[in-house]
């Protein structure tokens, strides 16, 4: 591949800030920059109803960490907010890894197409998400319902004798998740995958390359740029879902994201909401930063 | 040339795959477009064929604003943060990496990893704050929280394409006398478009699907299609929403075939 | 009284002269205001109404306190009227200008939250009860026991929608206490009831009015309005009020201070305490209004439903949630974490 013909370092870094300009100063008004609210916040004191009272309070902090047991006063580690911090990256981890697994054959189809149905089925993965979150949601559920579309089938067939129970599971929820983040995989690798020489495939071949080495040595490395933008759309956003597996895997338990949610309404504990959402841009801000540097390393050297 | 690369591009198993996977996203789809034809007020019992949802919910005023507005805010928020990504990705990609890149890269990515309540409650106290400072309570605010939390999804697919592009072409045409812009417009960007389509596709998407954020920022009457259906959460999805649904998928088609008629004469 | 009259002329005068054009801007509840209302109100007075929703009392009240939204209108339930009030973002009615205050029946007059009705005037009213399908299970329904100790029937089949503050007041109500209670012994038991149940549970969801019509829920806590629609669509769905106690709420209408069309919220106001305009507002959303004179009106479904129509024996049981206090609150939480973490 080319290199970046060398040029003044200055320049070069000029040119990087008066280009990022325009977007930096938008996040900063309407995104970033009012986040500072919500660090200031974290050292407040609640108010009795929502809000906050202006006195400097560590309280927050504390209860991140520690709780003090409602009835007998003792205190112990707040385990409830790893035990739901943990089950939302487990689920955003494992939705990243089925988004990839259906995602990657997908976008490669989609790239492999002549440039008029390339964009055509752009398209055709994109217009489902027209429809409202909810709604489309709400459809999964009607489909794989114990009196739904897929189980009136299978028992019409004569597969099943009785109606399989796949709402409020695990699997429902993967399935859910993976049908609701699947674009956000897909067009990234699309955009990668799309400006590869299908020659340098070609090329392997003769050499006499099997598909896995081939896949690994030649198509790997150029589709990665592609994985790595697909897979931080699909987990971060998957971390704050909670509305996709309430309604296919039953709520019954919480995620990070109704959890924040809580303390901002009927908890009515902003501080403790805003101390818990600047940990969590902490944890995501650290790990976002380790995946790209390990996986530049890994394929550098590979 | 093509059906070579067709040939060799064959992954085993990818085309199945490929065609489960648009089979299955179109299922959920097809099951709402059929309910929105009930003549019951279920979305899960069928009652029989009746076209009564779609003047019930063109007819509700409130229904048909929403979606026009939910529109206009996604389109512009689509075109704003697919601008802006655009540059940063040009700003950022193909570089040697430094601290600077890195910072750049997480600010640009920020809007994605805190949820979206905090940006919400954040935002309404600093808009709400400006609302009352200047007494201007237009669509503004709304389009300019929608570019914002945008940008990472138009940037990253663009950033992707542009990672370890063939730089060869843009040398050629710098050593050519290009000027600077006209390598960009003649070579960088039709080189970039896939990622740029790809990118503006995802920015709509996400902004057409957003709750939390309009819900805190919106004013009085800017009601969105997502926060109007956010009210069914609690009460009771109703064949309205179904139909409105429908319209827009059916508007999607419409613009599809007219893209493709226009493509086709220029073929 | 002569003033009365004379403002009741006046208004009557505006009314017939509807050629003022107006506009007001309503926050509402999402999909719970009748179209077809703000319709006649617009055909009868010229005032265009624009109607935003929320979709829960804490996010209208954020978004109220940090004003600039350009709202005149806020629809709050009981429990936050008086957070509204002490907080100064809503104001005092002249009732002198709303010669229909007479019709707010007798006992939605002097109500805890707001005595003499001073500041809101009736919207709807409901209750949270217990949805039970007949064929599922035919034993009592009056009980909180249907999710707090559910039947055999039910084990792995009953819903609780995941609303903290009605969840637990159910449970605190059926070990003995009350709602926002600082007994630290009931909210100990309501706290094991509560964890002891969980596991017998199916989900905790919203979105009841379907799954109970297709029997994919066999019982659930809900409100009552809503299980009345399910009821319209499958006749097995029941509802019943636990005997234990159970939460009414009611949402009223209210005058923001820094409203800016005072003069049309006013003629809104005194609107929907006409009758027949209050049964508009019920036929939509499906629960009871305020207001004395609305039955003839209300579509003829409603008037004998056993869901809007609390029997004489379980209308003591009922009560409105109170204003819980900040130490309450953080109780409520705390046992909600653990339910659910």
């Amino acid at each position: 591949m080319a290199t970046v013909k060398p040029k003044p370092a200055a320049k070069t870094e000029r040119s990087t800030w008066l280009l990022t300009a325009p977007a930096l100063v938008l996040l900063t008004v309407a995104a970033t920059g009012p986040l500072f609210i919500m660090l200031i916040y974290s050292f407040l004191e609640p108010g009795q109803y929502g809000n906050v009272v202006w006195k400097f309070s560590t309280k927050a902090w504390f209860n991140v960490i520690l709780q003090r047991d409602i009835f007998d006063g003792t205190l112990t580690w707040a385990d409830a907010h790893l035990t739901i911090l943990w089950r939302s990256v487990k689920l955003a981890m494992t939705t990243t890894v089925f988004a990839v697994l259906v995602g990657f054959p997908t976008a490669w189809f989609i790239a492999t197409r002549t440039p008029r149905m390339r964009l055509f089925m752009l398209f055709l993965i994109t217009i489902p998400f027209w429809t409202n979150l909810l709604i489309r949601t709400f459809a999964i559920n009607q489909i794989i319902r114990n009196e739904g579309v897929l189980n009136s089938f299978l028992l019409w067939i004569g597969v099943i004798d009785a109606p399989i129970q796949i709402i409020y599971s695990d699997f429902a929820v993967f399935l859910g998740m993976t049908y609701v983040y699947l674009p956000l995989m897909v067009l990234p690798l699309y955009a990668a995958i799309d400006r590869f020489d299908m020659r340098l495939l070609e090329a392997a071949y003769d050499l006499y390359a099997n598909r896995w080495q081939a896949l690994r040595r030649v198509v790997l490395p150029i589709v990665k740029p592609g994985l790595i933008a697909g897979s931080i759309l699909v987990f971060i956003p998957a971390l704050g879902a909670y509305v996709t597996p309430r309604i296919l895997g039953g709520g019954r338990n919480m995620m990070i994201g109704n959890f924040i949610d809580l303390q901002f309404g009927q908890g009515r504990n902003w501080p403790l909401g805003a101390a818990l959402s600047v940990i969590l841009l902490i944890f995501v801000t650290s790990m976002l930063i380790l995946y790209v540097r390990f996986v530049n390393r890994s394929t550098d050297n590979g | 040339m093509a059906d070579r690369a067709f040939q060799v591009a064959r992954l085993p198993g990818f085309n199945t795959i490929a065609i489960m996977v648009f089979v299955m996203l179109y299922l959920p789809i097809g099951l709402l477009v059929l309910f929105s034809f009930n003549a019951g007020p279920s979305v899960a019992i069928w009652e029989g064929f009746s076209l009564q949802w779609y003047p019930k919910a063109w007819g509700n005023e409130q229904v048909r604003d929403a979606t026009i507005r939910s529109l206009i805010i996604a389109s512009s928020a689509a075109l704003i943060s697919t601008t802006l990504a655009t540059m940063a990705a040009l700003g950022t990609t193909r570089r040697k990496r430094s601290p600077g890149q890195t910072m750049i890269y997480v600010m640009i990515n920020q809007p994605l990893m805190v949820p979206e309540i905090v940006t919400a409650v954040a935002l309404l106290i600093f808009f709400a704050s400006i609302k009352v400072a200047t007494g201007y309570q237009g669509l503004g605010y709304l389009i300019a929280a929608h570019s914002a939390f945008c940008i990472p999804f138009a940037y990253l697919p663009i950033r992707a394409r542009l990672e370890g592009m063939d730089l060869t072409l843009e040398t050629a045409a710098a050593d050519l006398y290009a000027t600077p812009w006209q390598t960009f417009r003649h070579v960088t960007l039709p080189l970039l478009m896939p990622g740029i389509i790809a990118g503006m596709m995802l920015a709509f998407i996400t902004s057409l699907d957003d709750v939390v954020i309009s819900l805190f920022v919106k004013s009085a009457g800017q009601e969105t299609l997502p926060t109007y259906m956010l009210g069914q959460i609690r009460r009771n999805i109703t064949v309205e929403v179904n139909a409105i649904s429908t319209l827009l998928l059916g508007l999607t088609v419409i613009m599809l075939t007219v893209f493709f008629l226009l493509t086709r004469k220029q073929d | 009284m002569k003033r009365l009259l004379s403002t009741a002329a006046l208004l009557l005068a505006s009314t017939s002269f509807a050629f003022a054009e107006g506009e007001l801007q309503l926050f509402n509840w999402g999909d719970y205001t009748n179209p077809e209302l703000l319709k006649k109100f617009e055909d009868e007075t010229g005032i265009k109404v624009t109607l935003t929703d929320y979709d829960s009392n804490d996010t209208a009240l954020a978004k109220v306190e940090a004003g600039g939204g350009g709202y005149d209108l806020v629809v709050p339930s009981a429990n936050y009227v008086q957070i509204y009030v002490t907080k100064g973002l809503i104001q005092e009615l002249d009732l002198s200008r709303l010669p229909n205050h007479a019709n707010i029946a007798p006992e939605w007059m002097e109500v805890p939250w707001d005595p003499g009705r001073h500041y809101t005037v009736p919207w709807q009213w409901g209750s949270v009860g217990m949805a039970v399908n007949s064929d599922a299970f035919s034993g009592d329904i009056n009980t909180s026991a249907i999710f707090l100790d559910p039947p055999e029937e039910l084990v792995g089949k009953v819903n609780v929608h995941p609303e903290m503050n009605d969840v637990l007041s159910l449970a605190l109500m059926y070990v003995g206490g009350e709602a926002c209670t600082e007994d630290t012994e009931m909210l100990k038991k309501a706290r094991d009831k509560l964890l002891e149940a969980k596991p017998k549970w199916q989900s905790m969801d919203y979105g009841m009015t379907t799954k109970l019509a297709t029997n994919d829920v066999m019982a659930s806590s809900y409100w009552n309005g809503a299980v009345f629609r399910a009821r319209l669509q499958n006749d097995k769905v029941q509802f019943g009020y636990p005997k234990e106690g159970f939460p009414l709420w009611m949402d009223s209408v209210a005058l923001l201070s820094d409203a800016t069309n005072v003069d049309e919220a006013y003629q809104f106001l005194n609107f929907i305490m006409e009758p027949e305009n209050a049964a508009l507002i019920s036929a939509f959303a499906r629960y009871a209004n305020g207001i004395s004179g609305s039955d003839p009106f209300m579509p003829e479904d409603m008037s004998d439903a056993p869901e809007i129509l609390i029997p004489q024996e379980f209308k003591a049981a009922g009560k409105f949630l109170p204003t819980c206090s900040a130490k309450a609150q953080e109780y409520y939480t705390a046992i909600w974490t653990e339910l659910l973490k």
